[in-house]
């Protein structure tokens, strides 16, 4: 098994890391770029045979509270998500710094600097220091290996989970990685000091104070990470502080050695005394990371300090969008090397839904519809169907957060909208759905919910949906009105049938569920080809 | 040796199995690689590229810088415009299919498209749908287009056709069989045309 060489994902890497390091469970909800990590676990044929855990959550805040529970058992876990699922998992992330761990606990937070395939560019470094958790962003495929375990040891040796901070570039590049030992499975074994798993103010007060100086003891850490280096250089003009896959780019542009002192960033809290060398032998600094400028925000704090600092905050380089080897070699100075012109007649190729696919007949029928009424307002979600906002069908007025269609639809409803329409997907509405659900039926607000359910997550690649199956015993289960629960498969040939439902119920002054359905055209083909 | 490729195309079109072929093959011969590649919205019907950066010493970026590529090797010919200011001015080839794949309102008129590519140098240009057709796969076009950049790579043929073996074994030797005719259809156009010039 030893110094085998594989060709994987960032995010492949990171799994196989975790695998080899005795991990019992990976909890997740799809999110790109984070879903391959799971899905290489599932599919891993050594993770079968040992029983790792690795079905999917319902959502982020029920991976993240599983993962604790396993933690608490003394098992290794991981939790995985994109960026925006750390909003949602939040409140049990944040706890967890208080109640600790037992057995190594890793909460992987993919970014998506550049908003690939997101509806914002939050930075999860934030969150690691609101917390007070330690995060740790690894700067290639190897070392996302390498990481997981080191980060499983160090969760377990400081009892507190740790960040994977990783960036959409790094989950889906792939890479040669060695791989190396593996390790046994940890036992079941309970918390040795209990009381801080029940979070009681008196309990907390005092964990709140032993958090506090963990941290100031995680700083030390980071001193002697061997994933933060100084690299020392022959020209002091400028000293650079890369942090992750930033410092790939500053490599690729200095191919024969970088001149210039340099922080490489892979740990955090920041050390502190390492960048204060950095300051005392550099002239000035340039910060260059991923994401937001969080590490640049830091070292500038509110009032000017005696060096001058540069990075994505002072236009060195650009505030917004994902770093590039180009805007590195800017920021340094360096020329730009000589390249043509864009071609002008290229035109932008936005995605679309596909055809064949359910939710274009949802889209006709109630563009159709709502022609004949003045004002109507559809809020739409995240999946797929986001892509209803889109020509030829322009069909939406508000996506926002996974959940927000029927609670803004309801709060619309209240302000006295009608037609008031909510469309939402099926993984989404057992994602954070059925809770705004429940707020609707129990005051029979006037809006109309279509779950356009096409039986699977379609937007992450077709990953098992949580409610497939259940969708009409979950509403009527939370007290919908049979009468108002209403199905319908979403196929051309039903366009009338669907337009006649979509009316009647729009006209129904109560709360209204529409499930219309039929199988993701992507899915469906990967069945077929499975069945012969 | 080094070489910095973007393979690019329409979501759905299979540009990440040309990826992965290269990725086996330079595996093989203990390259370096990183190859970037593009996963979630853009992949229903968007516009998807990948970066693949093979070289004989280490590798540090997953993206290649503006300027640098030495191919964009494309399934699409607008695709293939759409990165031509990664192109090395003085050495970058462009080996592309000439179909058009137009799911858009405002696709450019082909007659542009095909001068735009007329008018450069080192261009390998034809229509790899209607070769892959030729030999009865028509979907495997894109293992046409990795037959039609492979003379200007340094991986031997041989081990681009073991590369098609591994990846598409689980699917049959039928299967295999014809992507390896359409890659071999590819390499010898590609090789017939660059010699034409
Ligand atoms: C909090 C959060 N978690 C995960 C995602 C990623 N994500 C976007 S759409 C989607 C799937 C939605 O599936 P479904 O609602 O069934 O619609 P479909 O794409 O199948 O049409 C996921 C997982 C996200 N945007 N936000």
């Amino acid at each position: 098994m030893k110094n085998r060489k594989l060709l994987l994902l960032g995010d492949e890497a990171l799994a196989l890391g975790a695998l080899d390091a005795g991990l019992s469970g990976v909890y997740a909800y799809p999110g790109t770029p984070s879903t391959e990590i799971t899905e290489y676990i599932q599919s891993h044929q050594g993770a079968k045979e040992r029983g790792v855990h690795s079905h999917w959550s319902s959502n982020e805040k029920t991976a993240m509270e599983e993962a604790l529970g396993m933690s608490f058992c003394g098992k290794r876990a991981m939790v995985c998500m994109k960026h925006v699922g750390m909003n949602v998992c939040a409140d049990a992330f944040v706890n967890s710094a208080m109640t600790g761990v037992n057995g190594g606990l890793i909460v992987v937070a993919a970014d998506d600097p550049s908003m690939h395939s997101s509806q914002n560019e939050q930075d999860s470094r934030f969150y690691s220091q609101f917390a007070f958790i330690p995060a740790l962003e690894p700067s290639g495929q190897q070392e996302a290996y390498e990481m997981a375990a080191y980060a499983l040891d160090f969760s377990e040796r400081v009892q507190l989970p740790v960040m994977m901070r990783m960036v959409t570039r790094l989950c889906h590049s792939r890479a040669v990685v060695e791989q190396g030992d593996e390790r046994p499975e940890n036992t079941l074994s309970y918390p040795e000091k209990t009381r801080q798993w029940v979070l009681m103010p008196g309990n907390s007060r005092v964990r709140y104070r032993e958090v506090l100086q963990l941290w100031e003891s995680l700083k030390e850490e980071s001193e002697k990470s061997p994933y933060n280096k100084y690299i020392t250089g022959t020209d002091r003009s400028v000293g650079i502080v890369a942090s992750g896959i930033a410092f790939n780019y500053l490599m690729e542009n200095f191919p024969d050695g970088c001149p210039y002192n340099v922080v490489k960033i892979s740990q955090y809290p920041l050390p502190e005394k390492m960048l204060q060398r950095l300051a005392d032998e550099s002239d000035r600094l340039l910060v260059i990371e991923d994401g937001q400028p969080f590490i640049e925000e830091k070292l500038r704090g509110v009032l000017p300090g005696a060096k001058k600092i540069s990075g994505r905050l002072d236009g060195a380089l650009p505030r917004t969008g994902e770093l590039t080897p180009d805007a590195v070699a800017a920021a340094i100075g360096l020329k730009e090397a000589e390249h043509e012109k864009r071609c002008e007649m290229v035109v932008p190729r936005p995605p679309a839904l596909c055809q064949g696919c359910g939710h274009r007949d949802v889209f006709h029928a109630l563009n159709d519809v709502l022609a004949g009424y003045k004002d109507a307002k559809v809020f739409g979600d995240i999946g797929c169907y986001t892509l209803g906002w889109l020509s030829p069908f322009n069909a939406i007025d508000t996506v926002v957060d996974m959940g927000a269609s029927i609670t803004m639809a309801k709060g619309a409803a209240d302000a006295g909208q009608h037609p008031a329409v909510a469309v939402i997907g099926d993984s989404t509405f057992t994602h954070s759905g059925m809770t705004g659900l429940l707020d609707a039926i129990n005051e029979n607000s006037p809006i109309t919910v279509i779950i356009s359910d096409n039986l699977t997550t379609g937007m992450t690649g077709g990953q098992d949906s949580q409610g497939t199956g259940k969708l009409e015993d979950i509403c009527l289960g939370l007290g919908a009105d049979p009468a108002h629960v209403r199905t319908i498969d979403s196929l051309p040939k039903n366009h009338d049938a669907m337009m006649a439902l979509f009316k009647e119920e729009i006209d129904y002054p109560g709360l209204s569920v529409i499930v219309s359905r039929r199988e993701c055209i992507q899915t469906a083909r990967r069945h077929n080809s499975a069945k012969k | 040796m080094k070489t910095d490729i973007i393979l690019a195309g329409v979501g759905g079109q299979g540009i990440l199995s040309i990826a992965s072929i290269l990725g086996v093959a330079a595996l093989e011969q203990n390259l370096y690689l990183k190859q970037a590649e593009v996963h979630g919205m853009s992949q229903r019907g968007g516009d998807v590229q990948s970066n693949l950066r093979l070289s004989s010493s280490p590798v540090h970026s997953d993206l290649i810088p503006l300027g640098k590529a030495d191919m964009v090797v494309s399934l699409e010919p607008m695709e293939a415009l759409r990165y031509v200011e990664y192109l090395n001015p003085q050495s970058g080839w462009i080996v592309t299919s000439t179909a058009p794949f137009v799911n858009i309102p405002n696709y450019p008129e082909q007659a542009a498209i095909d001068a735009a590519l007329a008018s450069r140098e080192r261009v390998v240009a034809f229509d790899m749908e209607a070769a892959a057709r030729e030999i009865a796969s028509p979907r495997s076009s894109n293992m046409v287009l990795l037959g039609a950049c492979s003379p200007l790579l340094d991986i031997d043929p041989s081990k681009l056709e073991d590369g098609i073996r591994a990846i598409f074994a689980r699917k049959g030797e039928k299967i295999v069989e014809a992507n390896i005719a359409a890659f071999r259809l590819g390499r010898e156009k590609a090789i017939e045309m660059r010699s034409g010039k």
